[in-house]
């Protein structure tokens, strides 16, 4: 796709979220208080990250009944930009961490044990796991053909079991996330009106930008299988 | 019913030839047997939370274990002679329920000998022994699908382990729950976790079903 309107949307939509994300009014909640900011960013992007990689699956669906390899590169990027997203997911997570769970009285060895048991960032760990065994099973295999074929049921096996590890196990445990036991709980289907101005446009800017990083990939991915297709 | 019999058929080849060979059965069976002695050697009676980590974490490997070698040892002619007397469905089939078998007489021998040598940490056998046969059964589906992939991808049983860990963790959260319901004196299972983990194994078998033929096109 090279139009530009959905670019240029893009960018639009990522300045809005940035500058308004830090500039417009926010509910004051007990604990986060400001930092609540981070959710135009790290919420974003996992649900961004999510929605790539439905986007994968249905492409792996696609390759399966059709057989053509284009679905199959769509396919393995998307899980690739997905994971970039998960990643910074991380880090956004990280940085909210360091600003409201982490106790300054405690040694960062503490802190660190009583946040890496909480089990959406094993969840969210599960899932960045199972797209990078992903990509380790492509890289296993020589032909062609036979890569793209049982990538694609991977992927949507694995995808099958992304729902249960994201979303069902962490409702289980007890956990620090808002929403979960003992946390002022910030009801997502419930959002502060406030807060969904930025939250939605936001979602779509960071889908966007995946879409776009996934675009530039597989042009360029295309111009290679040409140029080692036509030795 | 055509179908049944076809799958009937296909599992007794698989368990006749796991009789004559022997291969996957005592070659698992040996490996349980000296996990479990030198666990023994280093913790002689562990305390519950270790006990019930080092089960699981050997129940893992021991499923690993078995299954792959179910799969692996098939080569492409016979394969190629399975594609034209049966539908991929009963195929997968035959193999799922020849796998969850095993798994389950091996979780079971693992329970005893676990039992024999580090002890009873303090819960009720039978619910316990329950346990560890839902366990195995879901851990087999899962690795059973996991080693067909695998086959197809270059027979190796490191891959099987790098897709099969980050895929096995909610079962093997949910497992944990239960568990430590098991060792609690209370009465109370969990049953949300149970349903849950039966769901998740439903979820396993209609994928693998669906799934397969795409795999066996080879």
């Amino acid at each position: 796709m090279k139009k530009a309107w959905w670019k240029i949307l893009c960018v639009v939509l990522l300045v809005y979220t940035i500058i308004g994300g830090l500039l417009m009014e926010v509910p004051r909640v007990r604990i986060l208080n400001e930092t609540i900011r981070n959710l135009y960013f790290h919420v974003c992007m996992w649900f961004a990250m999510m929605i790539l990689f439905t986007v994968s699956v249905v492409h792996a669906v696609r390759y399966l009944r059709s057989n053509q390899i284009k679905y199959d590169i769509l396919s393995r990027q998307y899980a690739v930009v997905g994971i970039v997203l998960g990643l910074l997911g991380y880090a956004t997570g990280l940085i909210w961490v360091s600003a409201t769970w982490v106790d300054p009285n405690n040694s960062a060895a503490a802190s660190f044990g009583a946040i890496a048991r909480e089990p959406k960032l094993i969840g969210s760990a599960i899932a960045l796991l199972i797209y990078a065994a992903y990509l380790v099973l492509r890289d296993s295999i020589q032909d062609v053909d036979k890569k793209a074929r049982i990538a694609a049921v991977y992927n949507i096996f694995a995808f099958a079991f992304l729902f249960p590890s994201i979303w069902i196990i962490p409702r289980l445990l007890p956990s620090l996330h808002p929403g979960g036991e003992g946390n002022p709980a910030l009801n997502y289907n419930d959002m502060d009106a406030r807060m969904r101005v930025v939250f939605y446009p936001a979602v779509l800017g960071w889908t966007l930008l995946g879409i776009w990083i996934v675009s530039l990939k597989v042009r360029i991915a295309y111009l290679n299988e040409k140029k080692f297709s036509q030795l | 019913m055509n179908s049944l019999s076809q799958i009937w058929t296909l599992f007794k080849k698989d368990v006749l030839l796991e009789i004559r060979q022997q291969y996957a059965f005592y070659g698992v069976l040996l490996y349980v047997g000296a996990t479990i002695f030198v666990l023994y050697m280093a913790l002689e009676e562990p305390e519950s939370r270790v006990w019930n980590g080092l089960f699981w974490v050997l129940q893992l490997f021991i499923c690993i274990n078995a299954v792959a070698k179910s799969f692996l040892q098939e080569n492409s002619a016979r394969l190629l002679y399975y594609h034209s007397i049966a539908s991929p469905q009963q195929f997968i089939i035959a193999k799922l329920i020849f796998n969850v078998l095993l798994m389950l007489l091996m979780s079971s021998a693992s329970f005893f000998l676990f039992t024999l040598f580090l002890g009873n940490p303090g819960f009720q056998f039978v619910s316990f022994l329950l346990l560890v046969l839902t366990g195995g059964f879901s851990l087999s589906l899962v690795f059973t699908f996991l080693a067909a992939i695998a086959a197809k991808a270059q027979q190796n049983a490191a891959i099987m382990a790098i897709l099969g860990f980050p895929i096995i963790i909610p079962q093997l959260i949910l497992l944990m729950k239960l568990s430590a319901a098991a060792f609690s004196q209370q009465a109370g299972l969990p049953y949300t976790a149970l349903l849950l983990l039966l769901a998740m194994d439903g979820l396993v078998v209609l994928l693998a079903v669906i799934l397969f033929p795409f795999l066996w096109k080879d």
